[in-house]
């Protein structure tokens, strides 16, 4: 029986391989974080990968317009609410459920819709010449006093600063979230484009402390040597501060090339691709057994609240609220 | 009364004007979509108070780049001012440095902490401001001003230097002359600048981001980078494209109809260069002042990034170079093809018909730029599938968007040219294509080199159409320095900037060394 199973699974298989040779990748992210995996995945599998890299919001709202006539087979966001949103224009089909189980059931889509591949943790970056890490409050609470005036910076138009609000309403309810923003707010933050231009100020001590994601230290770092002074602190466990939101991958409900998509998708959660996560971008892998890098907490340890990712997707009242408030 | 025009003429004019109201008939698709809730919002007074200090800046930004343009534009064309071809190169560049590097630039150089904070505030110079109003006014007149520039400049190598010696010989002297009869025959030149400037304050959104100014294009990049809601950001849309048009309408209403051509016999020739004498030196500081913060300046910061992260460089360019080049130049000339039918029917046939048609060249453009190139994903995939994902598809959206740049530019030459040579050449037995072709276009060079060098310049930095529309793996100079700066890798984001700067600079010189050789007389 066998003799004649396998040759036959064999030919199934490379038959597959064939019709789906090539696939058509739209990439949130950045060529230089990623391109060298997709790059691998060929090398390994023969799959041809062709990528059209591009802004993660801009990207959704090109797959929204395409609609069933997309030529995207796997969509990789930066962020879940991306993912969220796809999921919630149907436009995403399952997956197969051994393939997202590998990662934490708080990293993924609760219908296997996407999966996450990385995690990045909300911090409070500060410049160390002019802020002593014990003079950092233990939640995002402590920045609505006044001793912050005028040291702040934040990015309110970006993505991940509102996936944060959106958090912090979901926990704590919409009039505590308002009453942080209008707490912060008459603080006289500064206001960035994004993370990269808050840890450029905080580099240049235009602002003592700013809200951005964990790893944008790491790049700038590279980017101008160790010598930059700044630095991450994580708030307590539990706190909104310490969201751990993820970038993700998905596959298209138009694609015709579901099993190389799911491979390509596996091939991001194996442990080489990973360790890339961990060692060149600085981000949290999701999946056990593989270590985050050493200048990090673990992702045990850093507490991020209990939330369905996916619900970051409901956006339109954060930015009401945001609105309201005068922030945007 | 202006005779009717052809139908072959009026029927490209159609279909270019079709093309160029795409986005705005997307828009309108997507927002019969809207919900009560996003008509609320679109109606509340932040709305109209971001609306206000959006058309307030603007305004102050087109004041301040045509007040700058115009000595530099007369400079590098009516007088012995040395190096005049190379001046006028590198005063076009600003336009090729996309707006968010120009904003990081800033903050870079006269941030709290910046490169030239320090030293400037010890030789006691004041610091520009560079955040809220005063420096989005800043930046935004040192990217924008060469669209004023160009168009000065085509308006002045067009002029007839006859008019000018005929207001001297009757005793005016050289600075009221300049007054009376120099500058009132540019004003189509100034309405093109204008137009161009004033619409694309309202449509920019990297640098007004980075300088921390509140503007009506955030909240529509909002909706997009954060709510995936396409039907508030295309209400938000719709009101922009209706401030559009009643710019579009106020400036038909102040331009007017008068003629800018000349009537007196012979042949139109160049007039004897201005000599500068003990006013030269101001005037070289003048355009060094200009250059050194508009190019000096970027590439200052851009060497002083690529050196603190020494090693963390790219690799080779070229393949993105010439990517860049051939797409950004293949633009240029479908732009400049395209735009001559509009300007054509605007000038030689006016009347309600011509007017509405060139007019919607400009519809798109005081957009968002992420709006326009989802339109055209739009377009692309639904009508069009065959072309969807190749380069056509990119051109096209290159050929939207920077469509109202050639119609300015040939609108002003044509309005120059004066009819009668046509009609001349006509009598002498020569067939319309043929008087067109031979004496209609070459008079009008001045017009097509400035306004493929301003689409050249800026396709040059396009993104967000480049990002979405070209062919999977085409990358180019511009989509090079956004990949390495969305991560914050300045280090890396600095040679690819560079070469694009280096490479328009090239494309600049080489299409406007044309000029001189080009003019007839």
């Amino acid at each position: 029986m066998s003799r004649l199973l396998l040759p036959l699974i064999a030919l199934l298989l490379t038959s597959a391989v064939h019709a789906a040779e090539t696939l058509t990748v739209y990439s949130g992210r950045n060529e230089r974080l990623v391109g060298p995996l997709y790059k691998a995945f060929t090398a390994k599998t023969g799959i041809e990968v062709k990528v059209r890299y591009g802004e993660t919001p801009q990207l959704v709202a090109t797959l929204m317009e395409e609609g069933a006539k997309s030529p995207a087979d796997v969509f990789v966001a930066q962020d879940a609410g991306a993912l969220g949103a796809l999921a919630k224009a149907q436009l995403l089909q399952p997956l197969p459920k051994a393939q997202v189980e590998k990662v934490d059931a708080r990293f993924r889509s609760p219908e296997a819709l996407w999966v996450g591949l990385s995690g990045r943790a909300r911090v409070v970056a500060y410049n160390t010449a002019k802020v002593k890490p014990e003079q950092l409050p233990t939640g995002i609470q402590g920045f609505t006093e006044p001793a912050w005036k005028g040291r702040i910076g934040w990015a309110p138009t970006n993505g991940s600063f509102q996936a944060f609000v959106t958090a912090l309403r979901l926990m704590k309810g919409d009039a505590a979230a308002k009453k942080w923003l209008e707490g912060v707010k008459a603080n006289a933050p500064r206001t960035y484009k994004n993370n990269a231009a808050i840890v450029e100020a905080l580099g240049r001590g235009e602002i003592d402390v700013g809200f951005v994601n964990h790893y944008y230290l790491y790049a700038a770092k590279k980017d101008q040597g160790e010598a930059l002074p700044v630095a991450n602190h994580f708030l307590a466990a539990g706190d909104p501060g310490t969201l751990v939101n993820v970038s993700g991958a998905a596959v298209l409900k138009s694609s015709k090339k579901a099993e190389a998509a799911q491979q390509l998708i596996a091939f991001l959660l194996d442990t080489q691709a990973q360790q890339h996560f961990a060692q060149e971008t600085f981000e949290y892998p999701l999946v056990p057994g593989v270590a985050a890098a050493s200048a990090l907490p673990a992702l045990s340890k850093v507490g991020s609240p209990d939330l369905d990712l996916s619900k970051l997707e409901d956006l339109k009242g954060t930015l009401r609220l945001l609105q309201e408030t005068g922030v945007l | 009364m202006p005779r009717r025009a052809s139908w072959p003429l009026r029927a490209a004019g159609m279909a270019v004007a079709a093309l160029a109201l795409l986005p705005a008939v997307y828009l309108a698709v997507r927002a019969a979509e809207a919900d009560a809730e996003a008509w609320a919002l679109l109606f509340r007074a932040r709305t109209l108070a971001l609306l206000g200090s959006t058309l307030g800046l603007a305004l102050a930004v087109t004041v301040c780049s045509a007040g700058l343009s115009l000595p530099l534009a007369w400079l590098t064309t009516r007088t012995d001012l040395p190096g005049r071809r190379v001046w006028t190169a590198l005063l076009c560049l600003p336009l090729a440095l996309p707006t968010f590097v120009s904003g990081y630039v800033l903050l870079a150089a006269f941030g709290t902490g910046g490169a030239l904070e320090g030293p400037l505030a010890r030789l006691g110079v004041p610091v520009p401001p560079v955040y809220g109003f005063p420096g989005a006014l800043f930046a935004l007149t040192l990217s924008t001003y060469p669209y004023f520039f160009l168009a000065l400049r085509a308006g002045l190598l067009a002029q007839d230097p006859a008019l000018l010696e005929s207001a001297r010989s009757l005793g005016f002297s050289p600075v009221r002359a300049f007054w009376r009869v120099t500058v009132p025959l540019l004003r189509p030149a100034f309405a093109s600048g204008a137009l161009l400037v004033g619409l694309y304050v309202l449509s920019d959104f990297g640098a007004v981001a980075l300088v921390q100014y509140d503007a009506f294009s955030r909240i529509i990049y909002m909706q997009y980078e954060g709510a995936y809601d396409r039907s508030y950001a295309a209400l938000l849309g719709l009101a922009l494209v209706v401030v559009t048009v009643a710019v579009l309408v106020l400036e038909v209403w102040v331009r007017g109809r008068a003629g800018y051509h000349r009537s007196a016999k012979g042949a139109s020739r160049r007039g004897a260069p201005v000599l500068l004498g003990r006013w030269r030196l101001p005037c070289l500081g003048l355009c060094g002042g200009v250059v050194a913060l508009g190019v000096g300046l970027p590439v200052g910061i851009l060497v002083y990034w690529a050196a603190r992260g020494w090693g963390a460089g790219e690799g080779p360019v070229l393949g993105a170079a010439v990517n860049s080049v051939l797409a950004s130049g293949l633009a240029a000339v479908l732009s400049v093809v395209a735009a001559l039918p509009l300007a054509l029917l605007g000038v030689r046939h006016p009347g309600r018909g011509a007017l509405m048609l060139e007019r919607s060249a400009y519809v798109g453009y005081a957009l968002p730029p992420i709006v326009l190139a989802l339109s055209l994903v739009f377009f692309g995939i639904h009508a069009v599938p065959f072309l969807y994902g190749t380069l056509v598809m990119l051109l096209l959206a290159y050929l939207v968007r920077f469509l109202p740049q050639a119609v300015g530019a040939l609108r002003t030459a044509l309005l120059q040219v004066s009819p009668h040579l046509a009609e001349a050449a006509a009598t002498l037995g020569h067939t319309p294509p043929s008087v067109f072709a031979r004496v209609t276009v070459p008079l009008m060079t001045p017009g097509w080199l400035a306004g493929a060098a301003l689409v050249f310049l800026t396709a040059m930095k396009e993104l967000p159409a480049t990002l979405l529309l070209a062919p999977i793996g085409f990358e180019t100079l511009a989509t090079r320095v956004w990949s390495a700066t969305a991560e914050g890798r300045f280090a890396q984001a600095a040679p690819s900037a560079l070469v694009l700067m280096a490479v328009s600079a090239l494309g600049v010189g080489l299409l406007l060394s044309q000029e001189e050789g080009a003019r007839p007389g």
